[in-house]
């Protein structure tokens, strides 16, 4: 968004619109001359994938409400109505149900993307912060979302996550209690979840203006991690990235499409088949997948407030990531030691997914506290020490010239061959 | 520094792959039975029912299940649809007929018994959770219309160490099309019936010993099914593992009537977005090939 819009209306509605209200002119600036870094990988077509996720979401969510009852009699059996009696129910079902999965799969990718490049550096720490408040909505709405067929899973995951707001001291059991609407989960909560589930999507969709809004004020980062200097760093955003993207969102699809029509149950939990009963509890209560690094987290401190403070202190922490981050570089591939830091934090997160899905018990629990011991330290100690005693590679002087190094690399290589 | 920091990242990394060895092995030591893989027509990206198998599962639902489990989300009319049992209306309408349906109340307000309709849903064996509960050793039989989503068999590759037998399974699943553990499951459970071995009595009791058993090893159902016990008109053989095979497949139909429809949308779907991504990856390379990136 560098200047005025170079957009020229060409018809007369345009140009009489355009002196009212120029919109035509915004979409212009955002979406088509908007210059976009030439080096972009393919992390960056996240951004537009997570875009089509929300949307997708969005849609088959506003279609299922049009046949869910929210009531616990009749939820599970009106999810079964959809999945046997509605006109491609079963489709929206698991569409929507998949759908919540390849969104995290996305914003997983994006995050981390943007971790390995810097992307939460200045000028862009608004950007990011924006961006974790998105991922807490996209959490607070996948959790209730989960609730809502009312299955087993359903119910114990809901009771079980409630609770853990009670560890907090005197104020605990009245949140506890405003969460449920009463004092067990029951149909109180299932109305009230619904409501938020509803809601908190088109919040999303606010932030999520907000969040491209803002990262169109400073300008794309890129692999480099080098600012753009003047036009020969930047192509137009259309053609070049909207094709670039809706290739990449295809690919994604044809990923959603293998999960959602071949193994619709695969990221499911087979209990949430069965009807919730407040009288028999699952042998292992395990929340989505997507949960599973901040469940491990949760249940590898002994104390139950300091394990409900260590898993919000997770996602807190990320707030406050673009001044703990002390490196003058942005981009990892200049980062000798911090690349390899990275890439056990990878490692770790998963680790820490993989052990929220076992039982809390013997080496999973002690395995489980050294990785959350690695997950805060990489935030905590490792990235602002770096800072001082990491030495980086030579930054190119810009994004132009390391594209003509890399050309020039390739083709002195073909040559000799 | 640089080296010290090295030598920590290399210290990290060792300690790391140590933690995923020591987990797989402390948890390889847990018994628990072992799943097998059946073949099931359904199965795979192109897979089907067969129509006379499940017609032969759905004579042992009710020959033999339906005494004490309901099937709740089946109408009589879904054993005609399509992607079904493949009976006609006729068949349809027969079938509902040979049952009693409580109804009412009428307009004198009593209740009364007729013949089922196509739109009416399988009479449940007992009047409430309450009476099947109580006629059952104070446990209601599960209701079997999801029964087979709602079970897992842990199935897949196998090398000894737990940890690394989930990262395997967690790929191999999806990448295979893998989504049968429910009828897995459930075909173990009604061939694994054995003897109560002496060790084990006290914990059986008067319950049933079956090792296959997702929640301890002893069940309250006894042994359902046995040879010749239900008979088959179309020569098929008519022994255990058959029968669970047949009451296998009617029981993954009535969990999923869709599962026909959806494969075929899906393969359509996938044929279509993979032709559609390489005209938009050529696109692409063209579109860029002026751009140095």
């Amino acid at each position: 968004m560098s200047g005025h819009s170079t957009f020229e209306p060409q018809n007369g509605f345009l140009k009489w619109m355009e002196s009212r209200l120029p919109i035509a002119g915004l979409v212009h600036s955002s979406f088509i001359a908007y210059p976009v870094p030439k080096n972009l990988n393919y992390f960056w077509t996240f951004g537009a994938i997570l875009a089509v996720c929300l949307v997708a979401q969005i849609v088959t969510g506003i279609v299922l409400v049009m046949h869910y009852v929210p009531n616990t009699t009749l939820a599970f059996a009106s999810v079964e109505h959809i999945m046997r009696d509605v006109n491609w129910g079963w489709m929206l079902r698991y569409m929507h149900s998949n759908g919540a999965s390849m969104f995290f799969i996305a914003v997983y990718i994006h995050i981390f993307r943007g971790l390995y490049y810097g992307s939460y550096k200045a000028p862009r720490e608004v950007v990011w912060i924006l961006g974790v408040v998105i991922f807490l909505l996209m959490m607070a709405t996948g959790f209730m979302g989960y609730v809502l067929p009312w299955g087993q899973m359903s119910f114990w995951g809901a009771t079980v996550i409630t609770n853990l707001f009670s560890a907090f001291p005197y104020v605990g059991d009245a949140i506890v209690t405003l969460l449920w609407g009463g004092f067990s989960v029951d149909n109180p909560t299932l109305n009230r979840f619904f409501s938020l589930h509803y809601l908190l999507p088109f919040m999303l969709v606010g932030v999520v203006a907000l969040h491209i809004w803002a990262f169109h004020v400073v300008g794309n980062n890129n692999p480099t991690g080098v600012e753009v200097k003047d036009s020969n760093d930047t192509v137009a955003f259309t053609p070049y990235y909207t094709i670039k993207d809706i290739f990449a969102i295809v690919v994604f699809l044809v990923f959603f499409a293998w999960m959602m029509f071949m193994v619709p149950n695969f990221m499911g939990h087979p209990d949430n088949y069965i009807p919730a009963d407040p009288l028999v509890t699952p042998p292992h209560i395990v929340p989505e997948w997507y949960f599973l690094p901040f469940y491990a987290i949760l249940r590898a401190i002994p104390d139950k407030l300091m394990g409900v403070l260590a898993m919000f202190g997770a996602i807190g922490v990320l707030f406050v990531l673009p001044w703990l981050d002390t490196s003058k570089v942005r981009s990892m591939n200049y980062r000798p030691l911090g690349r390899q830091f990275f890439w056990i934090f990878v490692v770790v997160c998963i680790g820490l997914g993989y052990l929220g899905g076992k039982p809390a018990e013997g080496g999973y629990v002690l395995w489980a506290r050294i990785f959350t011991v690695y997950y805060f330290a990489y935030f905590l100690v490792i990235l602002p020490v770096l800072g001082f005693i990491e030495k980086p590679k030579p930054l190119p002087a810009s994004i132009n010239e390391a594209v003509l190094a890399k050309h020039g690399d390739s083709a002195a290589a073909e040559a000799r061959a | 520094m640089i080296t010290l920091t090295k030598t920590a990242v290399r210290a990290l990394v060792v300690a790391g792959a140590m933690a995923v060895t020591s987990v797989g092995a402390m948890a390889s030591g847990e018994g628990g039975h072992k799943y097998e893989k059946q073949d099931w027509t359904f199965s795979g990206p192109f897979g089907k029912f067969d129509k006379a198998q499940l017609q032969r599962g759905f004579q042992i639902y009710r020959e033999v299940c339906s005494s004490c489990h309901s099937l709740d989300y089946i109408a009589f009319r879904n054993l005609g649809q399509e992607g079904a049992l493949g009976y006609t209306d006729d068949e349809v309408k027969a079938i509902a007929a040979d049952y009693d349906i409580e109804d009412g109340p009428d307009s004198e307000g009593d209740m009364f018994t007729r013949p089922g309709k196509p739109f009416d849903h399988f009479p449940s064996p007992f009047p409430n959770v309450e009476a099947a509960a109580a006629a059952n050793g104070g446990k209601a039989p599960p209701d079997l219309s999801l029964i087979a989503k709602a079970r897992a068999a842990s199935v897949g590759p196998d090398v000894g160490v737990e940890v690394f037998n989930d990262i395997l399974r967690m790929i191999w699943h999806p990448v295979t099309a893998y989504q049968e553990y429910g009828p897995d499951y459930i075909y173990a459970l009604l061939t694994s019936y054995e003897e109560t071995p002496e060790e084990l009595e006290e914990t059986v009791g008067d319950k049933y010993y079956n090792p296959a058993f997702g929640s301890g090893v002893a069940i309250g159902m006894a042994p359902p099914l046995s040879d010749e016990l239900v008979d088959y008109t179309d020569g098929t053989p008519m022994t255990t593992e058959q029968y669970a095979k047949d009451v296998t497949s009617f029981l993954m139909w009535a969990a999923e009537p869709k599962l026909e429809e959806r494969k075929r949308v899906g393969v359509n779907a996938l044929i279509f977005l993979v032709v559609f991504s390489f005209l938009m990856f050529f696109t692409k390379r063209k579109l860029w090939s002026k751009v140095k990136h």
